[in-house]
């Protein structure tokens, strides 16, 4: 089942969508080979297989290359057997794949937008996150995970809100999502890093990331004209 | 609110609302229609169908919202399941018509905007990248008729509905989509053949009328 050849994971160690991939995998016991990619020298095999657009993660499966960090997830569930990411009822279904295009398409622009802003638009900004935030943490509502009383789909998609959010907020010193304003979406993270033992296993390593999110931010501000 | 079991809210000109209507028919669901009339202003009850985006496409069936073209179309496709199906049963093939139906989301609205209310210059840049996305597509469909393959599938469902436009790109663009993209051409004409297509896509003098309509009502803002 899943075919004969390993599945090769093309990703960044920094980047949450390759990390979603690695974690959708690792949820469904699927062994697989990682290559890290240097994306300021993309290699011939990236560029092969998502010509498009040149960016990870790509998962290589069969011969075949699947590219589009939402695209593999869903072949992932499609393909291996286990633990179930996407709900099995239509409506469910429905549901979980239009949050996770919120995320992805609103939510986490939003957020970049605030972290990247000059100064005087960072309020604006910042209500604006902060909006898109708390309507993604009423989906969350009282359930233990985005998908009910185990992780799913959607809860691996908000990896991005649930650990790249506070990381890059202590880096920027601007205060996003704290325990007061979103005391539900915090207790989910808690939750999640705690309960999930893969989680912190496609984690970037806390220390190496901070370093790594000041230096991408300041080179972001440096361009801006910022600060 | 409805005695039909399924409830379309759209708005006529609505590329993403045309791939809805185009996959109900395909599946033969029989739906109520329900006109938004956008410019006016958006009714109570898409807002509360709607609250995050207020927008439309909205599929209504059983009492329940689905929201985003593309995930209603997919929504349509697993309800409705034992007839005309649009995704392949394969995995892989699953996931390369959710890429290609994904990179047409991301790109063919904003470029053929982008061409239709711009000039000179800047609609210069606007037609060359429209040409190449176009260009891009065409080659992915290659010599297939449709780039389902054999059938007509989730990716020709995402794209069609652009063809209604065509008129209007190319009128106010002034270029012609048939010398860069024949084959995209041709694809499109023998989709028009499928009824589902032609009953759902609104006439492109039409379109052609309300964009011009829209020019004037963002002109005399």
């Amino acid at each position: 089942m899943g075919g004969e050849e390993k599945a090769k994971l093309l990703g960044v160690w920094s980047s949450p969508y390759s990390r979603r991939v690695e974690l959708a995998l690792k949820l469904k016991g699927v062994p697989f080979e990682y290559v890290e990619e240097d994306l300021s020298q993309k290699s011939a095999l990236l560029l092969k297989c998502n010509p498009v657009h040149k960016k990870i993660p790509v998962l290589l499966h069969n011969g075949k290359s699947i590219v589009e960090s939402l695209v593999i997830l869903e072949y992932i569930d499609e393909t291996w057997k286990g633990h179930s990411l996407l709900p099995q009822d239509p409506y469910e279904r429905a549901n979980a794949r239009f949050w996770a295009k919120f995320i992805d398409d609103k939510l986490m622009p939003s957020v970049w937008k605030t972290f990247l802003s000059k100064e005087k638009e960072r309020d604006k900004n910042k209500e604006e996150a902060y909006e898109l935030l708390r309507t993604l943490e009423s989906e969350l509502k009282d359930k233990k995970y985005f998908g009910g009383d185990d992780i799913g789909y959607l809860d691996v998609v908000a990896n991005v809100v649930a650990f790249w959010i506070q990381r890059v907020q202590s880096v920027v010193a601007i205060d996003l999502l704290n325990q007061v304003c979103f005391p539900i979406l915090c207790k989910w993270i808690e939750r999640l890093y705690h309960e999930i033992p893969v989680i912190k296993e496609c984690l970037p390593p806390k220390d190496k990331h901070l370093v790594y999110i000041k230096a991408r931010y300041e080179a972001a501000t440096a361009a801006n004209g910022n600060l | 609110m409805s005695t039909k079991e399924v409830a379309l809210f759209d708005y006529w000109p609505s590329p993403f609302g045309m791939r809805v209507r185009v996959a109900l028919a395909e599946k033969g669901v029989d739906y109520e229609y329900r006109e938004e009339d956008l410019p006016k202003g958006k009714s109570e009850l898409l807002v509360k169908m709607n609250p995050v985006h207020k927008k439309v496409p909205v599929l209504i069936h059983n009492n329940r919202p689905v929201c985003e073209s593309l995930i209603i179309v997919q929504y349509i496709e697993e309800v409705w399941s034992h007839k005309s199906p649009l995704l392949p049963s394969d995995p892989y093939q699953k996931a390369l018509a959710r890429f290609w139906a994904d990179f047409i989301d991301k790109k063919t609205y904003e470029t053929g905007k982008w061409v239709w209310t711009t000039k000179d210059e800047e609609q210069e840049a606007a037609k060359k990248e429209f040409i190449d996305h176009f260009k891009l597509l065409e080659q992915q469909l290659g010599d297939k008729p449709y780039f389902g393959g054999d059938s007509f599938g989730f990716v020709d469902v995402a794209l069609i509905p652009f063809y209604s436009w065509f008129y209007v790109y190319e009128t106010l663009g002034n270029f012609k989509i048939q010398e860069s993209c024949p084959k995209i051409i041709a694809w499109a004409k023998r989709c028009m053949q499928k009824e589902s297509v032609a009953k759902s896509l609104p006439d492109q003098k039409k379109v052609y009328e309300y964009a011009l309509d829209y020019k004037k009502r963002l002109g005399s803002q």
